[in-house]
C-alpha cells in the first residue's frame, strides 16, 4: 500500500481550500447553503487576486459572523442596512470592490427600502442574497419569502396568505430597476449548480471591477434546522417547492 | 485674510464641513435643517474637494451610510432634526458600539411625535443620556451662535477621531435658522488614503494587505465576559472624556448671587435677562455648558459656595435641570424654567421666573 506521504504531493492536488478562507470553524448547520456560498466568494476573490481590494458588508442573520470566515476587511451592518453601508463604502472608496451579503429577512423585509434604493441608484456593488425562505438565526420564524402553506414557528399552521400576504419575489422587482446590470437567481445544491453559482458570482465581481452598477445574485437556499428536515430532505424539498416559485436563471444581464 | 460672512447657522454647517476636509455627508430632508444639504448640493464640493454628498432614502439609510464611511476611516457626517434623529438611533448605537468616529448634527424642533417645526431643546435626554439602546455616550456639543456652528464642525471631527466616538452637535431651530456674522475657517485638504492608513489602518477597513490581519468593524460580541470587558473599556473612555473635554462659558459670574444655567439659544436669551435683572439690582450670572456630555458638573459644584439659587433655563419640560440637580446635590435651590412646543421664552419671562421661583422661593 502506498504511503500517504507519497500521495500528498502538490502535483496530485485536485482540490484545496481557498487562501481567502480563514481556518475558523464555520458556525453553520450541516447542509446550510451559507457555507457553500462563502467558499465560492472566497474562491472568486482569490482567482481575481482582489483580497486587498475587497470590502465585505455582512448582515444581521446567520451570516453575521461571515467576517470570521473570509480573510478580507469586513463591516458588520445593522439588520437590513447593508446596502446603505455598502453605498457609502463604494462611493468613498471607489477603488475598492464592495459586496453586501444578506439573508431574506434582512434584504426582503426589514431592509427593503435600502436594497431597492441602492439598486435603483445603481451603486457599484455586488449583492449576494441568500434566500432560505425563513429566519434562520432567530430560530425559524416566517420570512417575507416563506412559501404559502409553509410551516414556521410564527406560521405554525403554514403561511396563510390572508393573514401574512404573499411570499415576495424581490429579485423580480430588483430586475426592473435601471440601476441593476446583472440580476440572477441561482442555487448551490448540486455540483453543477455550485459551478453555475460561482460563475455568476465571478461575473458580478467582474462587473463591479468594470464599474457597471449593481449586480444582484439570489441564491435559493436551504435551512435544514429552520425547515426541520435533514440536509438531503431539505434539498429535495427546495427542488420540489422553492424552485417552481423562485425560478432559477438570469433575470437580467446587460 | 479672515473670511467673514453673514450666514445662516445651517448653511455654515455645510460650509464648515467642506472647509474642514469632510469626506462625506449623508442626509434626508427635514425642517428646520434642510439648508445643510441644500447648501452642499449648491456648492457641489465633489468638484472642489471630492467630498461625497448623497441624499439618502431615509434617515436610517443616511446614518448607516455614515457607519460605512466612518468604518473606512473617512470623515463623515449626517444632519437631521428631532424625528429624523429618532430614526437614526439604531445606527448611532451601532456606531458607538463599533467605536467609529462621526459627526451628527441635530437641529432640534419641538415634539413629541411630529410635533412642530419650531425650535426646542427637548432632545437633551436623547442626546446626552443615550438615545439608542445599550450603555454608550455621545460627545455632545451645544452651539449658541452661528460662529459656534462653524467652530464645532472642526472640533466635533477632532474629538470624534481622538476618541473614536460619535459626536453630536445639539443645535436648535433658532441657531440653525438665524443669520449672524461668522468667520469661516481655512480650507483643510481631505486626508489621502495613505494618511488614513497611517493614522487609522489598525482598525479601518482600508483593504486587507499582507502585512496585517483583516480589520473587522462590528459591535457584536456573543461571549458575555468579553462583552462586559468591552463595556468597561467604553466606561473608561467616557471617564477620560469627562476629565479632559468639559467646556463651558461663564458670563457675569464674578459677583453673582444667582445663576442661570442654560445652553444653546436659551443661553442667548439669558444674556439679555442678565442685563434686565442687573438693572433691577439682581446679581445674576450665567453658566453656559458648551459640552452637554461631558457635563460641567465639577464647575457647578465649585460655584455653589457663593450662589443662593439656580434657574435652569431650557426650552423643554425640564431635562438638563436633572443634571444640574445631580451636581448641586440639594445644596442650593434649583428650579427649571422653560417654554415648550416651539415657544421661545422672552428675557423678561426669564427674569420674572428668577424672581418668583428662586428669589421669592415660590
Ligand atoms: C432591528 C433588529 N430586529 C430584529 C433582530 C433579530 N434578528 C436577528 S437575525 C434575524 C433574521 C435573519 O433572517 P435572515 O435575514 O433570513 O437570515 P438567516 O439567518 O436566515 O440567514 C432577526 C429578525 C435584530 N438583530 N435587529
Amino acid at each position: 500500500m502506498a504511503d500517504i506521504k507519497e500521495i500528498m504531493k502538490p502535483e496530485n492536488l485536485v482540490y484545496g481550500k481557498s487562501k481567502v478562507l480563514t481556518d475558523n470553524v464555520m458556525s453553520y448547520c450541516p447542509g446550510c447553503t451559507h457555507g457553500v456560498v462563502h467558499k465560492l466568494i472566497a474562491e472568486v476573490i482569490e482567482e481575481m487576486d482582489i483580497q486587498e481590494k475587497t470590502i465585505g458588508i455582512c448582515p444581521v442573520g446567520c451570516s453575521v459572523l461571515a467576517y470570521n470566515f473570509l480573510d478580507i476587511d469586513w463591516q458588520q451592518a445593522a439588520h437590513g442596512r447593508a446596502p446603505a453601508v455598502a453605498t457609502a463604502v463604494s462611493r468613498l472608496k471607489p477603488e475598492k470592490i464592495v459586496f453586501a451579503y444578506q439573508g431574506d429577512g434582512d434584504l426582503a423585509s426589514i431592509g427593503t427600502a435600502e436594497i431597492i434604493h441602492a439598486c435603483n441608484r445603481g451603486e457599484n456593488i455586488v449583492v449576494i442574497f441568500i434566500n432560505n425562505g425563513i429566519y434562520g438565526m432567530t430560530g425559524g420564524q416566517m420570512a417575507p419569502t416563506t412559501l404559502e402553506g409553509m410551516p414556521t414557528s410564527t406560521s405554525p399552521y403554514g403561511r396563510d396568505i390572508k393573514l401574512a400576504g404573499h411570499p415576495l419575489r424581490i429579485t423580480e422587482l430588483i430586475a426592473q430597476l435601471p440601476g441593476t446590470t446583472f440580476v440572477t437567481r441561482q442555487s448551490a445544491h448540486t455540483p453543477a449548480a455550485v459551478r453555475k453559482c460561482k460563475k455568476a458570482i465571478r461575473k458580478a465581481f467582474d462587473n463591479v471591477e468594470g464599474k457597471k452598477g449593481t449586480s444582484f445574485i439570489e441564491v435559493v437556499s436551504t435551512c435544514s434546522s429552520g425547515w426541520k428536515l435533514s440536509p438531503v430532505k431539505s434539498n429535495e424539498w427546495m427542488v420540489e417547492h422553492m424552485f417552481p416559485f423562485y425560478k432559477l436563471g438570469d433575470l437580467k444581464d446587460e | 485674510m479672515a473670511d467673514y460672512r453673514l450666514m445662516k447657522g445651517n448653511e455654515v454647517i455645510a460650509e464648515a464641513a467642506i472647509r474642514y476636509g469632510c469626506d462625506g455627508y449623508f442626509g434626508y430632508p427635514i425642517t428646520p435643517q434642510s439648508e445643510i444639504m441644500e447648501t452642499l448640493m449648491l456648492r457641489k464640493p465633489w468638484e472642489e474637494t471630492g467630498m461625497v454628498v448623497l441624499q439618502a432614502e431615509s434617515e436610517i439609510a443616511a446614518i448607516n451610510m455614515v457607519y460605512g464611511g466612518a468604518a473606512c476611516g473617512k470623515k463623515v457626517m449626517t444632519s437631521s432634526s428631532s424625528p429624523g434623529i429618532s430614526l437614526k438611533q439604531e445606527g448611532i448605537t451601532y456606531i458607538a458600539g463599533a467605536e467609529l468616529p462621526c459627526l451628527i448634527v441635530n437641529v432640534v424642533r419641538g415634539g413629541p411625535g411630529l410635533g412642530t417645526i419650531q425650535p426646542a431643546q427637548s432632545d437633551y435626554f436623547q442626546a446626552v443620556k443615550g438615545g439608542g439602546h445599550g450603555d454608550y455616550r455621545l460627545i455632545v456639543l451645544a452651539p449658541a451662535s452661528v460662529q459656534e456652528m462653524n467652530d464645532f464642525v472642526g472640533l466635533g471631527f477632532d474629538l470624534a477621531f481622538k476618541y473614536r466616538n460619535p459626536v453630536m452637535i445639539l443645535s436648535d431651530g433658532v441657531i440653525g435658522q438665524m443669520m449672524e456674522k461668522v468667520q469661516l475657517g481655512e480650507f483643510k485638504p481631505r486626508w489621502t488614503n495613505e494618511q488614513i492608513i497611517k493614522m487609522y489602518g489598525s482598525w479601518a477597513t482600508t483593504g486587507k494587505t499582507p502585512d496585517r490581519k483583516h480589520n473587522i468593524i462590528t459591535s457584536l460580541e456573543l461571549d458575555s465576559s468579553r462583552q462586559e470587558k468591552f463595556n468597561h473599556k467604553l466606561i473608561e473612555k467616557y471617564k477620560v472624556i469627562s476629565e479632559n473635554e468639559v467646556r463651558f462659558e461663564e458670563i457675569a459670574c464674578e459677583d453673582a448671587e444667582y445663576l442661570f444655567i442654560a445652553y444653546g439659544s436659551s443661553s442667548r436669551i439669558c444674556q439679555k435677562a442678565i442685563e434686565i435683572a442687573r438693572a433691577k439690582g439682581i446679581k445674576v450670572g450665567l453658566l453656559r455648558p458648551i459640552t452637554l456630555f461631558p457635563y460641567p458638573t465639577k464647575k457647578i459644584q465649585s460655584m455653589l459656595s457663593k450662589i443662593k439659587g439656580i434657574l435652569a433655563v431650557e426650552m423643554s419640560a425640564g431635562q438638563m435641570v436633572e443634571d444640574v440637580r445631580l451636581a448641586v446635590e440639594g445644596k442650593v435651590p434649583v428650579q427649571h424654567f422653560g417654554r415648550l412646543g416651539g415657544m421661545i421664552p422672552t428675557p423678561n419671562e426669564v427674569v420674572h421666573a428668577l424672581e418668583e421661583q428662586i428669589i421669592k422661593g415660590k
